[in-house]
């Protein structure tokens, strides 16, 4: 049993580094392949034919299609993944200075939206055929339906602009240096900044968590043990968090797994909206700059955590149900 | 979306159908869908107004949407709305009301067309790796994970950035990567399909592979893949709608996410402009939600055990 786990385990590992060189490969042919010269914004035009040429051979661009393909595999195996354009600085390093930012702000927004789906999931299936239950669902619709950015201006307005409670942009007030990672994570006014992103995001997230809990136990209310419960004469509070809540958790628990992956790359926009320097803000001005080998990494960066966590997911998922061996639940 | 989720542990009630009577049964279940349930009903009629402001667009706005609109040679900029100005001009002097009515077609164009090619990929390779099974299967469902693998938002922006801004990028980065969802879940579904007896009886008739696969095992799915459908259209409008605000739009189209980042880069929020950017923001929510809307009645036609929840 065990042993056909861990060959499980392993075979979903190999599949996980799978798809992400077909991804990297995908990647260096978008970067590659697409029109125009990808140092285009890298030459300038007062430069001589000679130097254009100097610098095309730096970057490696004169040699063959598959020459670079296979350098740039064991760069990115080794973990260089080359210099940005315009800042000059190894694009890992640029990268690794706001990944936190991101994993901050995205953790938190899940932890929060994942506690309100949970909760009031169960209360809405609780209140089955109750107008509280038609307000939930039709609200939980409302913000699935909301554009993340349009509630992030909404937010902004409000809290920020006309009620001046928090600020409107970045991780911390001009001037504020802290001597590492941890003394800004613990400092109130990094807190104050995470609030409004944080908020905005929860609300998008909380939609999924709360929907499914809510069908979950609706589920679960029709099973033998409940009714079983039920009969015993317990409390109805119990049955609901005892019985049933802590059953109809398991597959929220996967979804959370997969949620983290597609709110890293989701929240892209919310990070834009804030000016909250993160891992998609990094990608959307290196896009928009033509600096091609930020771009590239910030989207493997993303990649990398999207495909771990869907690994996860699925892993998690095969010992939470142990129905399940290879088939797996998916979550849009 | 969740609802998908958890439903897709059920089994579809798709009667047994074969041959052209699908449609009709489609035509006519969608009636009943309709004349039940009052939230696919409003979900239509969104839709139904939306087609109509989009259609009748140059009729209804009373400005040209990019017109900067001046009096006396002076803009008429940040006007305040007023009898003229339903919701006022933008910093530039432009009619927002106009803009409003004109974002329709965009929305339209990329919410209809990006489900369209969406549900149709998914449904296909769907129908191809549950029929065939084997190393086919294996192949496209290798592929599926990839698809599952590529961050959505990040992938539509490159593929924009370096194709140009138009809309038709964005609906085929939508077209290359969205339709995972519905491979998967048809898949699953033709694969209980495949050894049911109408199935066999035509293979045994001597019916090739693809004329089993497409007259008799994609009109039963067929309700699936419009489910899929309705749901990709929302996703398709809030997408071209992120990709605006996020800069990569076609400048020339002005589509309601345009509206949102042009008010969000002229300082609209710190001026309390609220005419400019709540209207563009409701009417997205409201184009999404009626294919959500739309989706739960599909839903319930396909998985009656939901019905009454």
């Amino acid at each position: 049993m065990l042993r056909a786990k861990l060959i499980y385990v392993l075979g979903r590992f190999a599949q996980m580094i799978g798809v992400l060189w077909v991804i990297v490969t995908i990647l260096f042919l978008i970067f590659r392949l697409m029109p125009g010269n990808p140092l285009v914004a890298f030459i300038d035009p007062t430069f001589t034919e000679e130097q254009q040429q100097a610098i095309t051979h730096q970057f490696g661009l004169d040699k063959p299609l598959y020459v670079q393909y296979v350098l740039y595999i064991k760069n990115l195996a080794t973990g260089d993944l080359g210099t940005s354009f315009f800042q000059k600085q190894p694009v890992l390093s640029l990268l690794m200075d706001v990944f936190p930012n991101t994993i901050v702000l995205t953790l938190v927004s899940l932890i929060f939206a994942y506690a309100i789906g949970i909760v009031g999931g169960s209360i809405l299936a609780w209140r089955r055929g109750t107008a509280v239950e038609g307000v939930g669902i039709v609200g939980a619709l409302m913000t699935r339906a909301a554009p993340d950015f349009f509630v992030g201006m909404l937010v902004l307005t409000l809290f920020s602009f006309k009620l001046g409670w928090f600020p409107s942009s970045g991780v911390s007030s001009p001037g504020t240096i802290y001597d590492s990672y941890w003394r800004q994570l613990i400092a109130p006014d990094f807190w104050k900044h995470l609030f409004l992103p944080a908020l905005t995001m929860a609300i998008y997230l909380q939609g999924l968590p709360l929907l499914l809990m809510r069908s979950n136990m609706l589920e679960v209310l029709d099973e033998d043990f409940v009714v079983m419960s039920r009969m015993k004469g317990l409390p109805e509070w119990r049955i609901m968090l005892n019985h049933a809540a802590r059953n109809a958790m398991l597959p929220v628990v996967t979804a959370l797994a997969l949620g983290v992956g597609y709110a890293v790359s989701g929240n892209v926009v919310i990070e834009m909206v804030f000016s909250w320097p993160g891992i998609g803000r990094m990608l959307v001005k290196a896009v928009q700059a033509k600096d091609y080998p930020l771009a590239q990494g910030a989207f493997f960066l993303i990649a990398i955590v999207i495909v771990f966590m869907n690994f996860v997911s699925d892993i998690l998922y095969s010992f939470l149900d142990p129905r399940v061996s290879s088939s797996r639940k998916e979550v849009g | 979306m969740a609802r998908v989720t958890s439903g897709s542990e059920l089994i579809p009630a798709i009667p047994e159908t074969q041959g052209g009577s699908a449609l009709g049964r489609l035509a006519r279940s969608s009636v009943d869908i309709l004349r039940r349930d009052r939230f696919a009903l409003a979900g239509v009629i969104i839709y139904l107004l939306i087609i109509i402001v989009a259609i009748l667009a140059p009729v209804i706005a009373p400005y040209d949407p990019h017109a900067v609109l001046t009096q006396n040679g002076a803009w008429l900029t940040n006007q305040e709305p007023n009898g003229t100005f339903l919701l006022g001009t933008t910093n530039v002097a432009r009619d927002i009301f106009s803009q409003l009515v004109y974002g329709a077609r965009p929305a339209l164009l990329v919410g209809f067309s990006a489900a369209f090619f969406v549900a149709l990929i998914g449904t296909v390779i769907g129908l191809i790796a549950g029929y065939f099974g084997g190393i086919v299967d294996t192949l496209l469902m290798r592929l599926t994970d990839i698809a599952f693998g590529i961050p959505f938002i990040p992938f539509v922006i490159v593929l924009v950035a370096f194709l140009g801004p138009s809309i038709w990028n964005v609906v085929l980065a939508m077209a290359l990567l969205l339709w995972r969802d519905t491979a998967r879940v048809i898949r699953s579904q033709v694969l209980t399909l495949r050894s049911r007896t109408f199935v066999q009886a035509a293979r045994i008739s001597g019916a090739g592979s693809w004329r089993i696969m497409f007259l008799y095992i994609a009109p039963n799915i067929l309700p699936l893949s419009m489910l899929y459908g309705t749901l990709a259209i929302g996703w398709a409008i809030l997408t071209e709608a992120s990709v605006s605000f996020l800069g990569f739009g076609d400048p020339k189209v002005v589509s309601w996410g345009f509206m949102l980042q042009d008010a969000y880069v002229s300082q609209a929020l710190a001026r309390g402009a609220y005419f400019w950017f709540i209207p563009p923001g409701i009417c997205i929510m409201l184009a999404v939600m009626a294919g959500f809307f739309i989706g739960r009645g599909y839903e319930e036609l396909l998985f009656p055990r939901l019905r009454g929840r």
